[in-house]
């Protein structure tokens, strides 16, 4: 069958579930609330999954802090969300959130200025994480910072960030992070049609995102990408700058995990300094590996079947789970370099 | 450098064309890679550079492309400074560079290796909006004409022998329309077929653009039948024809011992 | 000094009569006489207890004290025969009835109780003693305290003194003694003598030019101490990254291969401690030895499954760092998680042997606890350990010749695969060192290494990846920095500016500070 129709025919499929919702419990083609909701996630790390992709599978760039970039992401629509409680908040402040009443502060600090208007927030969750990549990228890139000393500094950010924001004089509610969430755009988010709604919005986005990449990877930037990859000094006595070329490959990849984040949180109704804990990045790069990298179909196969993994067996055996993980990070290098696509190909490659 | 023939060859503030190096030196670890390496190429030269193992030939070609910064020295293209350059700006002003070991993108097809060779806007966005004329086409199979890899146009370049990638990557030069070509070992590996075939089409490429070829093969050097430099522990022992290089005493000891 | 000293023993002799020479040798006799005279005195009138009580108290004789604590906890008797004894049990012999007392009596007893604890055998009961008069300091207890000093041999005991005698001193009427006081609380070194100087500053306006001196001088001794105890605390941190860091500067240093089990190696050192010190629970002439055991138990431990480890997996991903990357992240969490269902979740407790433990105060009063300085020494005799391994020995020259040209070397006859296996063996063995020393400060728990991985290996990238020295250089520097940062940025900000500081270093420097010269240098 052709490979487009196969994708096509998947995302019909997702985009069905929220209308299976809807449809009577008795009936057995309903799909329940539960469901539903851990499918948004995983779109949500889906798109994630093609960020890492697009930075490692591509360009060779393997990030260990791409959950800084998601979490900054959240945080960001997170502030959003917080500002929309209003004087509906434990302590009846009308524009302080309550953790801010509860810490003593008198006004908003600065920088949670314009957060309480949608589209600065939702801009913010872009910006921000591709302002850090660019930082960080330049800094990492311009000296040649390269393999794993790469992958040990984004973990070393990751690691520093997550410290920085369990503190609560960062002004991000510390330890506890946000949550209580009302409403968004006007409407309630225990509502089951704004879940659907973001549901959607995860969907479009994810295959917007692999539309984008797909088309990037097959443009000369996407050969460029891969020729520095798998030869990166070689790239630049081509006369390619290779710095710019992989910082703007980092920061696309930056704001697409900030994407990601920014759909996340209105789904899961919380977000807390955790999600910078590098457990978190990495596991996302099992997802790539697993699925197969740079192929971005892999990234997403990748990101759903883990995590499809992570749900049944922290529900049968949780203690097996963090085992299963180390195994599956284990045996994809050794025995599944290419992951699930390179397994598929192989057996349509013999007949 | 001792011989008058040669000292007349370097003028003091010299505004050359090609490439000019004076008095460049690279020290490893208390090792001098390069000793007051002094070097002159005139545009459209074709120029062989051999020398024994360590004698400075691969890190003279390093300072030329930025790879390695010199301790001190001139390194000159035209009017330009290469030593404040990094290696991708010297790239663009002409300067290609064909390694030892041939590196071509294994994942891409030989195809895809010319087109990113190819002159053209190098900035990430230029790449992404970046449209195949039939022009670009036009010259990309001209080049594989040249280096007779027509037929494996679409092969992945991993897949091509030893002797083809050595081509692959003097095709990917050649795309590059550089002013000035540094070739380290083009014919290492080749057979005796390929070698003569390597040496004619560096002969052809010369005339329009400088050539530095650096390489062991005494043989090879001859059917270059090019101005020759002798480096010997890094700054030149002697240069000329080749036939007066062979019989430079100085070379002969050092080719020969005692 | 001297012109203290001198005054006090004068004095000292002046009070009992007796000349200065003649002190030393007369006073053991002169007091067991008094004693025994004293004594029927405590079953006297009111009057005469109170006098017996003063004078025990004044004598500074050891056998006064359970007397006088019986007296003052009713538990004292009169005889028959007049002569008293202390009650055992709770009943009362025939003929004998219980020494009753008035609250004047009461008032001699906590001040002669207090006194003679100051001459107490017990090191403990003196401290508390002192620290007792000192909370009450009165101009009475100068000469006690004088007597005292005098006797006292232990410094954390004569430092108390010090600050009770100068609070004494200070609190008497007397402007020489005044003075004296001042002088005293000048000499010591602590917050509180600051503190009551500042004090008496108000009361004695006719002082202050000499307080203003003193507590100058304290000042000083604090900031110095400070200082060296911020030193210390570094020197502390930077001696558990480096031996944190070691067995990283091995198998990452050395060998290239990017270990991040490496935190886990060390996490299952600290566990064979806490096997190893279990199993020598049950076997009571192996006990004081379960530490000692613990250390080659663990390197063994460690480099076993290290050598598996390399083997089995790692070998075959020679040459793609990404991928070992991610496999050896996979192996520490499957091996954190193994431990965790074995041992639980909880903290497991490691009794540290009693020569680790308590605190050492060096001259100036600079306190450091025993086993974090055990632990200096540990890690540098770890550093010097590989070393040697590294130079002198044949498994190290045959890892050099690998690490510098492993074609070569196989063709001397080196099976390179065997030396891979050692070298990485050799690494994790030096983490699961590293984790024995971490059991004695740190929680043991399944998550012991994760939070020194990414310290670790900013260790190594700062020292210069394969440089021991490096990687000494480079534990003690960032030890050290955070210490000195912590007290201004608070303990996270510090670790935090830490990391951006290494990033930014590694900017200029990207080979580390102790690069392979070459390129670094010419620049």
């Amino acid at each position: 069958m052709n490979r487009r129709i196969i994708l096509l025919l998947a995302v019909l499929l997702l985009a069905a579930l929220p209308l299976l919702n809807l449809l009577p419990v008795s009936n057995p083609l309903h799909v329940s609330d539960f469901l539903v909701s851990i499918i948004g996630k995983w779109i949500c790390y889906a798109i994630l999954a093609l960020a890492l992709d697009l930075a490692w599978g591509y360009a060779g760039i393997l990030s260990l802090g791409h959950g800084a970039f998601f979490a900054l992401g959240g945080y960001a629509i997170g502030m959003h969300l917080m500002r929309l409680i209003g004087p509906r908040g434990a302590y009846g402040h009308p524009t302080l959130p309550d953790f801010m009443v509860f810490l003593g502060y008198r006004q908003l600090p600065w920088f949670w200025l314009g957060f309480d208007w949608f589209a600065f927030a939702f801009a913010m969750a872009l910006i921000v994480p591709g302002l850090l990549a660019l930082v960080v990228g330049y800094l990492a890139f311009r000296s040649r910072i390269t393999g794993v000393y790469l992958s040990i500094i984004t973990q070393a950010l990751t690691y520093a960030l997550m410290l920085a924001f369990f503190r609560n004089d960062m002004g991000f509610g510390g330890n506890n992070g946000f949550t209580d969430f009302k409403e968004l755009l006007g409407m309630p988010l225990a509502n089951s049609g704004t879940r659907a709604i973001l549901f959607y919005a995860s969907l479009v986005s994810l295959v917007l995102v692999f539309l984008v990449c797909a088309r990037l990877s097959v443009t000369k930037y996407g050969r460029v990408l891969t020729a520095i990859r798998d030869a990166e000094s070689r790239v630049r006595f081509l006369g390619y700058d290779v710095t710019h070329h992989k910082l703007f490959v980092f920061v696309l990849s930056a704001m697409i995990a900030g994407l990601a984040g920014a759909l996340y949180v209105p789904q899961v109704g919380i977000i807390n300094p955790g999600e910078f804990s590098p457990a978190n990045s990495i596991e996302a790069v099992v997802w790539v590996a697993f699925g197969g990298r740079g192929t971005l179909v892999g990234a997403v196969l990748g990101a759903f079947s883990v995590n499809a993994i992570k749900t049944w067996l922290t529900s049968v055996a949780p203690d097996l789970w963090l085992i299963v993980l180390g195994c599956l990070f284990i045996a994809v290098p050794l025995l599944l370099p290419k992951g699930l696509v390179g397994l598929i190909r192989r057996r349509k490659e013999k007949p | 450098m001792n011989e008058p023939q040669d000292l007349a060859a370097l003028p003091h503030a010299v505004s050359t064309k090609g490439l000019y190096l004076d008095g460049v030196s690279v020290v490893f670890d208390g090792f001098r890679a390069l000793n007051s390496l002094s070097l002159i190429v005139e545009p459209g030269e074709l120029r062989a550079v051999i020398g024994p193992n360590g004698a400075g030939k691969t890190t003279m070609m390093d300072c030329i492309t930025g790879k390695t910064r010199p301790g001190s020295g001139i390194v000159r293209f035209g009017d330009r400074d290469l030593t404040r350059m990094d290696e991708a700006s010297i790239a663009n002003l002409g300067i290609g560079r064909k390694f030892q070991k041939p590196t071509v993108f294994d994942a891409l097809t030989v195809f895809e290796n010319l087109e990113l060779a190819l002159k053209a806007p190098r900035g990430p966005i230029a790449c992404l909006r970046w449209v195949l004329s039939g022009e670009a086409r036009s010259r990309i199979e001209k080049t594989m004409l040249e280096i007779g890899l027509t037929v494996r146009a679409g092969d992945l370049a991993g897949l091509l022998s030893h002797g083809q990638r050595q081509w692959l990557e003097i095709g990917m030069l050649l795309m590059q329309d550089p002013q000035l070509l540094l070739v380290d070992e083009p014919v290492a590996g080749m057979t005796d077929h390929e070698t003569e075939q390597t040496a004619a089409l560096l002969v052809g490429i010369a005339g329009e653009r400088s050539v530095v070829v650096v390489e062991h093969d005494l043989e090879f050097v001859k059917a270059l039948n090019s101005k020759v430099t002798v480096l010997h522990e890094g700054s030149v022992l002697s240069e000329g024809s080749i036939s007066h290089v062979q019989n430079d005493p100085r070379v002969v000891e050092v080719y020969l011992g005692r | 000094m001297f012109d203290l000293a001198l005054p006090k023993l004068l004095k000292a002799a002046g009070r009992g009569g007796i000349l200065l020479l003649g002190l030393l040798l007369l006073m053991a006799p002169a007091r067991a006489q008094d004693f025994d005279a004293l004594v029927p005195g405590l079953a006297g009138t009111f009057g005469e207890q109170a006098e017996a009580v003063e004078r025990l108290g004044s004598l500074a004789d050891p056998r006064a004290l359970p007397l006088l604590q019986a007296m003052s906890d009713a538990r004292l008797l009169k005889l028959a025969d007049g002569s008293v004894a202390i009650q055992q049990g709770a009943t009362v012999p025939e003929g004998a009835s219980l020494v009753r007392i008035n609250n004047r009596v009461r008032v001699a007893l906590r001040g002669a109780l207090g006194r003679l604890q100051l001459v107490s055998p017990d090191p403990a009961q003196r401290l508390s003693a002192a620290d007792a008069i000192l909370r009450n300091r009165s101009a009475e207890d100068i000469p006690i305290l004088e007597t005292a000093l005098a006797r006292e041999s232990r410094p954390e005991i004569r430092e108390r003194l010090e600050l009770a005698l100068g609070g004494a001193r200070l609190a008497s009427t007397d402007a020489a003694a005044k003075r004296a006081g001042v002088a005293t609380l000048g000499a010591s070194s602590s917050p509180e003598a600051r503190n009551l100087l500042l004090a008496a500053r108000a009361a004695n306006p006719e002082l202050s030019g000499a307080i203003d001196t003193a507590v100058i001088a304290i000042d000083k001794k604090l900031q110095f101490r400070q200082a060296a105890e911020t030193f210390f605390q570094g020197l502390s941190l930077g001696s558990v990254l480096l031996l944190a860091a070691l067995g990283l500067a091995v198998t990452f240093g050395v060998m290239g291969v990017i270990n991040m089990a490496h935190g886990e190696f060390v996490m299952l050192g600290a566990y064979t401690t806490v096997v190893v010190q279990e199993f020598c629970r049950g076997i009571p002439a192996l006990q004081p030895w379960s530490l000692p055991l613990a250390i080659p138990a663990a390197f063994l431990v460690t480099a076993a499954i290290g050598a598996a480890m390399e083997r089995g997996l790692i070998r075959h991903l020679y040459g793609r760092p990404l991928e070992t990357l991610l496999l050896t992240f996979g192996v520490g969490m499957v091996l954190q998680q193994v431990v965790r269902l074995v041992f639980g979740a909880q903290n497991r407790e490691v009794i540290s042997p009693a020569w680790m433990m308590g605190t050492m105060t060096l001259p100036g009063g600079v306190s450091i606890t025993q086993n974090r300085a055990w632990i200096i020494l540990f890690a540098i005799a770890v550093l010097l350990a590989t070393l040697a391994a590294i130079r002198l020995t044949r498994f190290g020259l045959e890892m050099r010749a690998v690490v510098q040209n492993r074609r070569i070397a196989a063709t001397m006859g080196i099976r390179t695969g065997r030396v891979d296996a050692m070298t990485f063996a050799f690494g994790s063995g030096i983490a699961g060192l590293a984790g024995v020393a971490l059991s004695q400060i740190d929680n043991v728990s399944p998550n012991l290494g994760t939070g020194y991985i990414i310290d670790s290996f900013m260790v190594v990238v700062f020292g210069g990846v394969g440089s021991l020295m490096g990687t000494l250089i480079g534990a003690f520097t960032l030890g050290l920095v955070n210490k000195l940062l912590e007290p201004y940025a608070g303990v996270v900000l510090a670790k935090v500016l830490l990391l951006v500081g290494i990033m930014m270093f590694i900017q200029r420097r990207p080979k580390g500070l102790f690069a392979l010269k070459g390129r670094a240098a010419d620049q």
